[in-house]
């Protein structure tokens, strides 16, 4: 019944399906000195008389960038206001009803690009002025008050890196193999660098009462996106962010004001943020009862299941992918919600031998770590593990201790270890071990 | 920033007056904060301040029968969650009540949640998907009502207000506990 936040499997837009990756550089080149007359023609004779004239112009994908046979020939492009990237990149987000998934298996290194950011709402993503924006805070304060954009960003800032995965990231996968890419399996977590006020210097200033221990936190959206939470355990990490890798905030990551709780479900981290309100009790709003609540196999749900634990996935190879023999550097992403990866190990045989794998410094707390395993690959068949453990001790559990303890009907919190299965073709494919 | 917090309380909050105070470019007080942000006025925390609590805390003046809200459910709500609040194609809303310890657990606003009052806030939040926050405090507390008696939570004569809300009780009241995690042990 809830789809909620659930990496459903979906086809990939067919444009990024290898076939069509490779441009063909000759007949591109032609290219350029074609559109270049036709962009005259059309000018001067109108559209419809330049399309008569060269016909075979019409199938030219309007975004494919025009490729000079020689580049060291021609003077390139100039400067541009606002920059893009090589019109020959393909990684998209691959979009739901109401959420994105990243192309974490296109993906280098730790930060996510900010257009590429999954994304999930629950009635879509609003357009704010940030010049009326306010942020108000209210309840158990001294004084009630409320903050403009400008305010905000003249109080003392902080930067970090940090991951934001959704509660329901990996939902499909408690019953079955679903995913059939790492997009779709485990899509719904990116890592950013956020800049923003400390939520704690904002809460001095309005002066907390020693009475207040929650906070309720809400959008402005149309949802009206509301979670409550507890004070304690945010107050040393808790942000109110403007900026994402640098720039504004993206709208779909809550511009031009999000909270950030480092390492917590991202449902928490309420985007669009226009209200606090200090309470002294949960304000059990719908998304922390009927939603991102935990139903165990007795049919009692856990409630408040913040922390989004350990968690790791190879990226490649990872399903939907073509291997080749001979070396294959496997790489991937772990993180876990309670601070530092320490170790990440990896399995191609199933689960029978595990080796350490190389992480990528830096390696921070609550962050996407990149980790790399050499292998070779000899045309046998291969099942691809990961397994991550972090500073607390904690480790990836199997699939099967996950469910043993939780059941099927969770929905959310899914972070057991994911197996891709290469085939002696060299195909890749979700499995589950 | 004192001189300006003295002219605050004298003014009202009078708009012309915040405008000018934190237009001030004043640097911030030793020991007092950084002088940022303006009190908020009664009417901006009013027209914001829109949840309700479990004590009922929060909910507006009016009322609703479940006959009334038969008419706004068939209305505003029908079209997305099905004649009798089953049918969907959005999230069902009646039923399901004993399905929560099966393998095919069906969660609705009787079987599930635990709080009457979190239907209030939500749907006066965010229903109707299309025109949210359009409904009339009555229209809320009616259709509220309906659910509530179709889920066989309250009877037919019932009607809902700030005060017979909050006492309603949820059948899944005592359903949740809290995170108990780490849970699961890895090799
Ligand atoms: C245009 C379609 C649409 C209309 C009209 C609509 N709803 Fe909804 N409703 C939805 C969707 C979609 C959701 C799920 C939203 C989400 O999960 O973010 C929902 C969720 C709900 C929920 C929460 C269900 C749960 O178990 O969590 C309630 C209660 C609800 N609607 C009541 C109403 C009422 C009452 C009305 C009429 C006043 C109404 N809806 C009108 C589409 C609609």
């Amino acid at each position: 019944m809830k789809k909620e936040g659930m990496a459903e499997p979906q086809r990939e837009p067919s444009r990024n399906s290898p076939d069509n990756k490779e441009p063909t550089r000759s007949s591109k080149g032609i290219a350029l000195d074609r559109r270049k007359f036709l962009t005259a023609a059309a000018s001067l004779v109108g559209m419809a008389a330049a399309q008569a004239v060269i016909p075979s112009l019409h199938a030219e994908a309007p975004s494919s960038p025009p490729v000079p046979d020689d580049p060291t020939r021609v003077p390139g492009a100039p400067p541009t206001p606002y920059g893009q990237r090589a019109g020959f990149e393909q990684a998209t987000r691959l979009p739901g009803t109401s959420h994105s998934l990243t192309p974490l298996q296109t993906l280098h290194g730790i930060v996510t690009p900010a257009a590429l950011h999954f994304e999930r709402h629950h009635n879509g993503v609003p357009t704010i002025d940030p010049a009326r924006h306010r942020l108000l805070i209210h309840g158990l304060v001294g004084r009630s008050r409320t903050f403009t954009m400008d305010d905000l960003k003249r109080f003392p800032a902080v930067s970090r890196l940090a991951f934001i995965e959704c509660a329901g990231n990996s939902a499909g996968e408690w019953r079955e193999a679903r995913g059939q890419t790492a997009q779709q399996t485990h899509g719904l977590t990116s890592t950013s660098e956020w800049t923003g006020v400390a939520l704690a210097t904002v809460l001095r200033e309005v002066g907390l009462k020693l009475e207040a221990t929650w906070m309720l936190a809400e959008g402005s959206d149309a949802a009206a996106m509301t979670r409550s939470i507890p004070l304690a355990p945010v107050m040393d990490e808790a942000l109110l962010c403007y900026a994402q890798n640098g720039e504004a905030l993206r709208p779909e990551q809550g511009y031009p004001l999000r909270l950030l709780l480092p390492g917590w479900e991202g449902n928490a981290c309420i985007k669009w943020l226009r209200r606090l309100k200090l309470g002294n009790a949960p304000f059990m709003t719908r998304e922390e009862t009927s939603h991102y609540t935990d139903l165990m196999p007795n049919g009692i749900a856990r409630q408040f299941t913040f922390v989004m634990e350990a968690k790791s996935v190879i990226t490649a190879p990872s399903g939907g992918q073509q291997l080749r023999a001979g070396f294959v550097e496997i790489r991937g992403l772990a993180w876990s919600g309670r601070g530092r990866v320490t170790k990440v190990e990896v399995s191609t045989d199933g689960g029978r031998i595990w080796r350490g794998a190389r992480l990528q410094e830096p390696v921070l707390p609550k962050c996407h770590t990149r980790f790399r395993f050499p292998w070779q690959w000899k045309g046998r068949e291969a099942i691809l593990m990961s397994r991550c453990t972090d500073e607390t001790g904690y480790m990836q559990p199997s699939r099967e201790d996950l469910i043993a303890v939780r059941g099927f009907n969770s929905v959310y919190h899914y972070n057991a270890i994911q197996s891709w299965k290469v085939a002696r073709d060299g195909s890749v494919s979700n499995d589950q071990v | 920033m004192i001189k300006c917090r003295s002219h605050l309380l004298a003014a009202v909050g009078g708009l012309g007056v915040l405008v000018a105070c934190t237009g001030s470019g004043e640097a911030p007080q030793e020991g007092s904060g950084y002088g940022l942000g303006r009190p908020a006025t009664e009417a901006q925390v009013k027209a914001w301040d829109i949840d309700v609590s479990p004590t009922g805390e929060g909910l507006p003046p009016g009322r609703g029968t479940v006959e009334e809200g038969g008419k706004v459910f068939a209305a505003k709500c029908a079209s997305c969650h099905g004649p009798t609040g089953v049918e969907g194609p959005a999230d069902r809303l009646v039923g399901g009540r004993g399905t929560l310890a099966t393998a095919k657990p069906i969660k609705t606003v009787g079987s599930y949640w635990p709080y009457s009052t979190t239907l209030y806030d939500y749907i006066h939040r965010a229903m109707p998907y299309n025109t949210p926050q359009s409904l009339k405090p009555d229209e809320v507390y009616a259709v509220v009502a309906w659910i509530l008696h179709r889920n066989g939570i309250i009877p037919e004569d019932a009607v809902m207000d700030a005060t017979t809300l909050p006492g309603v009780q949820m059948p899944n009241r005592r359903g949740f506990l809290p995170d108990s995690r780490p849970d699961v042990k890895g090799e």
